[in-house]
């Protein structure tokens, strides 16, 4: 589904991404892991257009992607949940949930797409007219999540979305990430939580210093060395 | 008593009216970072818009919607125009940009139809004033304390019920995650540019009325005024600009009201004193921009 080749991304004279090839097939998980600094971040930001790319392909479904400004890949249907969560603090949760389906449905869709949300994260529909930034880390997380499902995307990128939250809430999101695929969502998964990313993801692919190190089965990637080898060497 | 009264009208008049200037600077400014010091200038082509109608003998209300919808588009077309070719440039750069607009329009008036004023005149029952109990308050007054209150109102709903006025709101505090939902960036800039210019023409329209005639300079002085209240009100903030709208008008018609007459030349030195106070009060402006941005 989706097909990155030659993806390089720049920053001034810093070279952050340095040419690499990933595929992710219809209804995968593919774990995106590396040390701080690998690129993961910068990989996904150039997938979704956030940053441009100074080399290389994107192709969703076959179509060339590389170049298109975010607003039109998110049409395309490349969702992404940022690093940080980056919800409408001052909205309401509500708001942020209306704009992530904003240009996606006519407003009936979005209505039951709305009402299977807040079916799927109770505490959303309980806290629908309160301001997100007076939500908890998971709950905002939860939102973030919620906010980029309401476009009903093709492929969902998800960028470190256990950083820094309570371990059963981390335990919820990865519960929810292996609940997406079954329900047959495509997600490139960046995180910072080796194991339990390996457990859920169907392939893993190990970035250092802008490169692909490593990349194969999570199953086996997760008995390799190498994976331990590639985070501390950086 | 029935002067202190008189004053308030007055105040809340004149403070509308630098209110709606400052909130059409402020809802530009949360979202593209951009100081526009060509909106004094969308408020002059609104004036020379409903003079022009007039001349044509057109309806008095006919030339009001013609300010409005001229102030609208002279708003989206300075953005499309100069602006927009600037994005993502720094503050310093998008300043500068503005001060270029502002002069070219000013000179294009001065040259194209006069330095000196053009006489607009307006119906006369907007001239009129009108006995409330003890106290004679201007018609224009009123009307445009109303007219204010019905803008704010009416800007309050876009921001609050439809997508794109969330949109704006959003932007305001992350315009890459607007973009990220698939909300096109040049909709929710063009929209807050035509609000803002909504908001001018509308200022345009009293302000006018309450003159009775325009000049190449009319829209300066007020926006000038403007400007101080989305400081003193923290800037890029929506509701902070309207406090400060009215602050700014207040402190302005109390001293002329009741300063001794000895003191009356000091009269903006001390308007500006006060403001100055406040600011070393409240350094952020009274109230201050909830978000701090990111791009």
């Amino acid at each position: 589904m989706l097909s990155v080749r030659g993806l390089q991304v720049r920053y001034g004279a810093v070279e952050a991404v340095r040419g690499i090839d990933l595929d992710v097939g219809r209804g995968e998980i593919v774990a995106l892991l590396g040390a701080n600094g690998a690129g993961k971040t910068s990989t996904l930001a150039a997938i979704a257009g956030l940053v441009p790319a100074a080399a290389g392909m994107v192709r969703l479904d076959g179509v060339a992607m590389t170049g298109l400004p975010t607003e039109r890949l998110a049409r395309q249907g490349i969702g992404l949940v940022p690093e940080g969560r980056r919800v409408f603090a001052g909205l309401t949760v509500a708001e942020n949930l209306a704009l992530g389906g904003a240009v996606h449905a006519p407003a009936a869709e979005r209505r039951a797409r709305l009402r299977a949300m807040e079916a799927r994260f109770p505490i959303l529909g309980e806290r629908r007219d309160q301001k997100a930034g007076l939500l908890s880390g998971g709950e905002q997380q939860m939102l973030a999540i919620a906010r980029a499902l309401m476009a009903a995307p093709r492929l969902l990128l998800m960028d470190e979305p256990s950083l820094g939250l309570a371990p059963q809430m981390v335990e919820r999101v990865f519960d929810l990430i292996a609940a997406l695929r079954a329900e047959g969502l495509t997600i490139l998964l960046v995180e910072q939580n080796v194991p339990m990313s390996l457990d859920i993801a169907d392939r893993g692919i190990v970035l250092a210093n802008g490169r692909v190190a490593l990349a194969g089965p999570a199953r086996e990637l997760a008995a390799s060395d190498a994976v331990r080898g590639a985070y501390l060497a950086a | 008593m029935d002067t202190l009264l008189q004053q308030t009208v007055n105040a809340l008049s004149l403070g509308g009216i630098y209110a709606l200037l400052a909130l059409g600077l402020a809802v530009v400014f949360s979202i593209v970072r951009l100081i526009n010091f060509a909106h004094g200038e969308v408020m002059t082509v609104a004036g020379y818009a409903i003079w022009f109608a007039l001349l044509l003998a057109l309806p008095v209300p006919v030339a009001i919607l013609a300010g409005l919808a001229v102030a609208v588009l002279a708003a989206v077309a300075m953005e499309r125009v100069a602006f927009r070719a600037m994005r993502g440039a720094d503050v310093t750069s998008l300043l500068i940009t503005s001060f270029a607009v502002s002069e070219i329009i000013k000179v294009l008036f001065q040259n194209g139809i006069s330095a000196r004023p053009v006489p607009v005149v307006l119906p006369g029952w907007l001239t009129a004033t009108i006995d409330l109990g003890a106290v004679r308050v201007g018609m224009i007054s009123l009307v445009s304390i109303v007219t204010v209150a019905a803008s704010l109102a009416l800007l309050g709903l876009i921001l609050r019920r439809t997508t794109l006025g969330i949109a704006m709101r959003a932007a305001a505090e992350d315009f890459a995650v607007v973009r990220l939902m698939g909300i096109r960036a040049n909709h929710v800039v063009a929209l807050a540019f035509a609000i803002s210019g909504a908001l001018a023409g509308v200022a345009a329209v009293l302000w006018v009325a309450q003159r009775g005639s325009v000049d190449p300079l009319m829209g300066a002085t007020p926006v000038l005024k403007a400007f101080i209240a989305t400081v003193l009100g923290g800037l890029g903030s929506l509701p902070g600009a309207v406090i400060g709208g009215f602050v700014v008008g207040a402190v302005e018609v109390f001293l002329q009201g009741f300063l001794p007459e000895a003191a009356l030349p000091y009269r903006e030195a001390i308007a500006l004193s006060v403001i100055i106070g406040l600011l070393v009060w409240r350094p952020d402006g009274l109230r201050p921009a909830a978000n701090v941005n990111r791009s």
